[in-house]
């Protein structure tokens, strides 16, 4: 362990990549489901600064950047969705919003 | 690697407990850009999610005010684990390749391009020279979702049914 390496931002990426599809996959509660959403964006930021940083390019912070705008306009629109759609049904389990599915 | 250990997932079965468990991931991770000589970037990620987006995210689980019964059950369920075994064998399958691949072994703290690496300054030079129209772009992004957010949030069209 004499210094962190490129690889450990990676395996660290993928690991809280594949918490938050688990999160995703797993998880019924709408909101937690947006929550695992953020974190695998997240994980996808951590490998574009590491390698940013890596090919000492600063194109990738950028990129970073513009996923962050973009969370941000996720968060605002699918929050306002969970909302509407808890008015009308009184849930936020997705197994019970299944109004499309009849 | 220390900082790594920290990161916690956001697995609460109480909203409120995987928010908080997130913002916490999201610190430490802006701890990581601290250390990739990302300095703007963690700013951002501290201002915008740890701040904007958590808040956003807990007003509207305090707004949803929900009772223990709409929780859900945590019951571990065979499809459950099967999910969870697929993307365990994914995140392994990519990492090996993450930890054995070409220029993996590459320290980055020793790699840099120039001085002010990841400064408020060349970022933004980038931000407004290079990548000007998509930065535009984001903005009427960003105003479309407002908008978008505000009209489907309105209480108006929940009336008829309730």
């Amino acid at each position: 362990m004499a210094e962190i390496t490129l690889s450990h931002y990676l395996v660290l990426s993928m690991v809280l990549f594949g918490l938050g599809l688990v999160g995703v996959a797993v998880r019924r509660n709408a909101i937690i489901m947006m929550m695992s959403v953020e974190l695998m964006l997240n994980a996808a930021n951590l490998t574009l600064v590491a390698y940013s940083r890596h090919h000492g390019v600063e194109s990738g912070q950028v990129m970073a950047f513009f996923v962050m705008a973009l969370a941000a306009a996720e968060a605002a629109v699918g929050l306002a969705l969970i909302l509407a759609v808890y008015r009308h049904l009184r849930t936020v389990n997705v197994d019970e919003m299944r109004q499309l599915r009849r | 690697m220390s900082a790594a250990a920290v990161v916690l997932p956001p697995f609460g079965r109480n909203p409120v407990h995987a928010a908080l468990a997130l913002v916490s991931t999201l610190f430490f991770l802006a701890c990581l850009f601290v250390m990739l000589s990302a300095t703007f970037l963690a700013a951002m990620q501290i201002l915008v999610y740890a701040g904007a987006i958590m808040v956003l995210f807990i007003f509207v689980v305090m707004l949803l005010n929900l009772r223990k019964a709409d929780l859900g059950d945590a019951r571990i369920t065979g499809m459950k684990v099967v999910t969870a075994l697929a993307v365990l064998l994914l995140v392994g399958k990519v990492a090996k390749v993450a930890w054995t691949g070409a220029g993996a072994a590459t320290s980055v703290s020793l790699r840099s391009g120039h001085e002010e690496f990841g400064a408020i300054g060349p970022v933004g030079d980038l931000l407004f020279r290079q990548f000007l129209l998509p930065f535009e772009m984001t903005s009427v992004l960003l105003l479309v979702a407002v908008i978008g957010a505000v009209v489907v949030a309105r209480r108006r069209f929940g009336r008829g049914v309730e």
